[in-house]
């Protein structure tokens, strides 16, 4: 049984289509990732999936409930943490969890087991205030309250934003150690760097679904070769290859601009055309595709701008 | 019941962890009746008589002397003409006048009946209402004296005439009011803020996705706040009673009763308040100017509801401080029984029932 | 001292016991694009206030565009341009109306106000929203605004603090070519961000752990002094160093 499941979900506020007749099925035990930028969407999805908004038109189960008329069903057997910080602030470490254990009827002790790594790099803490807690902390705390009753299906909205990239990838090793415990886990992100760690990948734009894949198929799937350029003089570089007419599209990626090029092109040929640039230190080779890549190209060929 | 349990404790412990607002919590309320009675405790001594007595007989001369000899009056002025009576109140040199009827005694030998006139400077409520009440007093005992000396019914008809307030709201009505008032103000303004911070700070995201039922909820907000309006009744009381000496003449039960159900009326209004807005400035500007203001002014608590335009005082109606302050006065002060406060009481339980109704109702079990 | 707009020398901070900034010292020279990374926590937003002249520091000195940021901090903050993520225009007010207030901020009006406004607004593609209220353009739309406007004034130094934290890939990095052309015309670009790929893009980068700048040179330097691929890697070997736990 699939652990998530939406069908044709739209909602729009005013003019705005927040989602547009999205369909998709999360599987049980699944790692499964929604990427995309601010405003694409992510945060109503992961509203109306938690049973705290209701869609315009289309239905979704979670856990073989239906969202809208099992509400109660839904929320005994999720767990959520929403984008902005939602712990009591002038409650201590301790406490927050206690509550949340008891709104969920049970007790720390009895899913100590689930939450104990995570939990116990914010022990010895727990006298002090939620709110006095380190970005790092609170977000331990937070994915600690979400998992003290052993929910099926875990969401984490934007957990890792705002977050540097070291206890971003503290993370991520947390929901990897959950996932290997059976749970269902719907995380969003605007990195799209994260999306290799899970299962399989929605990218996420203007309210739709891009591609829906694992990370791997996704960027196996990438219909061109991507080469890699570098140069001596980055900056000065993005313009000339801008107006090197085979150049289909160039964005920077670190320390190389990604590039691919139309019919015509060869990357011998952009490498001397570079150079009679002034350009030295030039290097062009073939690079695998990154997740990124795929993004951008599937948001350009939905054509919109906004 | 569990989850219930532990939400009313989260709620406390949030409550007792904002010093400052607890503070004001339960500080305010005795602050705010000691700064009442205060006013109300000045005693008044040798307070500044004058007398205009156009008889000049036996018995008006004898009522003078009883005043002269009090320890409260002064006889500082005899007017000669009614038009000083103005002008004494206006230069500010006399406290009460006290004026007599033509023909005093003659008029109590034959007819049985004398008028007198106890005029004072309203401005001063409060200290007009006891210089009233002393001199009332005063001419009690001499209407006492009479009854002796001539063995028939006599009565002397004290007329008392407020100058500028002519209301003249005793200053005990005050306690009841100050119930009132604070009671809105903690129920209301406090559940709604502490409903609309869990919205604001999204925590109130979270709850509502877990299986706590809004009931709870709501339920789990309301009952700290209740108990908090309850010991700030008990204190205003205290203090009313053993401080201020503002009689409890009534029945307790009965202002127990009407009590509670008010709180409950202004807890409703809180949530109802919460239900509509999402942000703590907001949920305070409403319960601060939507309630306090109409609180203040319509309940009768400054303003006489008696002097007021037939619009307002409809408006009035709808402010449930008005009726609770009602029958806190006639529970208190009058000391009647239910059966002369069952309509106000009728009134604010229908409110609660009403308010409550539109609270629950209107709480979302989803986001907006 | 030579060209440099922004001098540190020794800059510290210090809130009771806590040294939020430890004697940190560098310089940045005009129209470099320098790249202040660090974990949360580690440092970078206070040292970022004292540069912008909203805090003074414990000790040590700091210039930025010729002033002490200590005894001069108004001239400071007339000198430079400062957008973050979290405020950066007013949202209930239309596109134009920012650039007006904005603009009558640093003392610009009439013709020379709507020849700018014009001019930025054609630049970014954005004339037909005018009219439009901030709260109704994409993240990405407003950051790019929002960059535009901190430079309005031509300051002598920008400072970004993650200005394009949830910002979409391709406006991403439509919002870096902004700020190359702003370094091009000598602006000095002074940014912090969490994508370890946009620390490529930068001249050169400073990572902050503790309070104290571990690390400063060209991002080419730094990987191949740590020997990383990626400024990513860099990053993680460095900041797992960290031993402070609060921010």
């Amino acid at each position: 049984m699939a652990a998530v499941s939406a069908t044709h979900l739209s909602k729009s506020y005013g003019k705005v289509q927040a989602l547009q007749d999205l369909s998709f099925t999360v599987e049980a035990g699944e790692l499964y990732g929604i990427i995309g930028p601010d405003g694409a969407g992510k945060t109503t999805l992961f509203r109306i999936l938690t049973s705290l908004l209701l869609a315009d038109s289309g239905t979704a189960e979670v856990a073989g409930h239906d969202v809208v008329k099992d509400y109660r069903a839904v929320r005994n057997v999720i767990g959520y943490m929403p984008g902005k910080f939602s712990l009591y602030q002038d409650l201590t470490v301790e406490e927050n969890l206690h509550f949340f254990a008891t709104v969920f009827n049970t007790t720390i002790e009895e899913n100590y087991h689930l939450i104990a790594d995570i939990y116990k790099q914010i022990e010895p803490f727990r006298k002090r205030l939620a709110g006095k807690l380190s970005g790092g902390m609170k977000q331990k705390l937070a994915l600690s309250c979400a998992l003290i009753h052993k929910p099926e299906v875990l969401f984490l909205d934007e957990p890792t934003t705002g977050v540097d990239p070291v206890s971003r990838k503290e993370f991520w090793n947390m929901l990897l150690k959950l996932k290997r415990q059976g749970i269902t886990i719907v995380v969003s992100t605007p990195y799209m760097d994260e999306a290799t760690l899970c299962d399989r990948v929605a990218l996420m734009q203007h309210g739709k679904f891009l591609g829906v894949d694992t990370p791997k198929h996704l960027m196996e799937q990438y219909p061109e070769t991507l080469w890699a350029v570098r140069s001596d003089g980055m900056h000065r570089l993005l313009g000339d290859l801008k107006a090197y007419p085979h150049v289909r599209s160039s964005f920077s990626f670190g320390a190389a601009y990604h590039v691919t090029l139309g019919g015509e092109g060869n990357p011998e040929e952009l490498k001397a055309y570079l150079e009679t640039r002034g350009h030295t230190g030039v290097e062009v080779y073939a690079i695998p595709p990154s997740v990124e890549d795929c993004f951008m190209l599937l948001s350009k060929n939905t054509g919109d701008e906004r | 019941m569990k989850q219930f349990q532990s939400f009313v404790i989260k709620e406390f412990r949030q409550i007792f962890r904002d010093r400052r607002t607890m503070l004001i919590l339960l500080v305010m309320p005795v602050v705010q009746v000691l700064l009442l009675g205060y006013a109300i405790k000045t005693e008044i001594r040798d307070a500044r008589l004058a007398v205009f007595d156009p008889s000049k007989d036996a018995e008006t001369r004898r009522i003078k002397e009883r005043f002269a000899a009090s320890e409260y009056f002064i006889l500082t002025e005899e007017l000669t003409r009614p038009e000083q009576i103005n002008d004494v109140f206006k230069g500010g040199d006399i406290d009460l006048v006290l004026v007599f009827g033509e023909d005093f005694a003659s008029h109590l030998q034959h007819d049985g009946e004398a008028a007198v006139q106890l005029i004072a400077d309203g401005t001063d409520p409060n200290q007009a209402a006891m210089l009233t009440g002393y001199a009332s007093g005063i001419l009690a005992d001499c209407q006492a004296a009479l009854l002796e000396n001539y063995n028939a019914p006599f009565q002397i008809r004290a007329n008392v005439r407020m100058l500028y307030n002519p209301q003249s709201e005793s200053a005990y009505n005050f306690v009841p009011g100050v119930v009132g008032l604070v009671l809105m103000l903690i129920c209301a303004m406090m559940t709604s803020v502490a409903i609309v911070r869990e919205k604001e700070t999204g925590t109130m995201e979270v709850l509502l996705a877990s299986p706590m039922k809004p009931m709870h909820i709501m339920l789990s907000k309301m009952l700290p706040y209740f108990t908090l309006s309850v010991v700030n009744v008990v204190t205003v009381l205290l203090l009313a009673v053993f401080v201020m000496g503002v009689p409890i003449r009534g029945s307790l039960f009965w202002l127990a009763v009407s009590s509670v159900v008010f709180i409950f009326v202004a807890l409703a209004l809180g949530l109802l308040i919460s239900t509509l807005v999402s942000r703590q400035m907001s949920a305070l500007l409403v319960s601060g100017i939507g309630l306090m203001m109409p609180t203040i002014v319509f309940s009768g608590l400054i303003f006489p509801l008696e002097s007021m335009p037939e619009g307002l005082r409809w408006i009035s109606d709808f402010v449930p401080a008005r009726w609770y302050i009602a029958i806190m006065r006639k529970i208190m002060i009058e000391g009647v029984g239910v059966a002369y406060f069952f309509k106000e009481l009728g009134v604010i339980v229908l409110m609660a029932v009403v308010l409550m109704a539109a609270a629950w109702k209107n709480f979302k079990v989803r986001l907006v | 001292m030579k060209d440099s707009v922004i001098y540190a020398d020794g800059l510290t901070k210090r809130f009771g016991l806590f040294t939020a900034v430890d004697h940190i010292s560098f310089e940045v020279e005009r129209g470099e694009i320098f790249g202040f990374l660090g974990a949360n926590g580690a440092g970078k937003t206070t040292a970022m206030r004292m540069f912008c002249g909203l805090s003074i520091p414990t000790s040590g000195t700091g210039r930025v565009a010729g002033y002490d940021i200590a005894s001069q901090p108004e001239e400071v903050k007339r000198h430079i341009g400062y957008m973050s993520q979290k405020f950066s225009l007013y949202e209930d007010l239309k596109v134009w109306e920012n650039l007006r207030l904005f603009g009558g901020i640093y003392g610009m009006r009439g013709r020379k106000l709507a020849r700018k406004s014009n001019e930025m607004l054609r630049d970014l593609g954005f004339e037909a929203e005018r009219e439009t209220f901030v709260r109704a353009l994409p993240l990405g739309w407003k950051q790019k605004l929002a960059f535009s406007v901190a430079i309005f004034h031509e300051p002598k130094v920008v400072f970004l603090d993650e200005p394009t934290g949830g910002v979409d890939p391709v406006t991403r990095r439509q919002f870096w070519e902004l700020i190359y052309r702003a370094a091009d015309r000598g602006i000095t670009v002074f940014v912090t961000t969490h994508y370890m790929d946009e620390a490529e893009y930068c001249d050169r980068v400073s990572i902050m752990v503790d309070g104290r700048i571990e690390a400063l040179d060209t991002p080419r330097n730094l990987r191949t002094r740590f020997g990383a691929e990626t400024m990513d890697e860099v990053f993680q070997q460095l900041a797992r160093r960290a031993t402070r736990q609060s921010d």
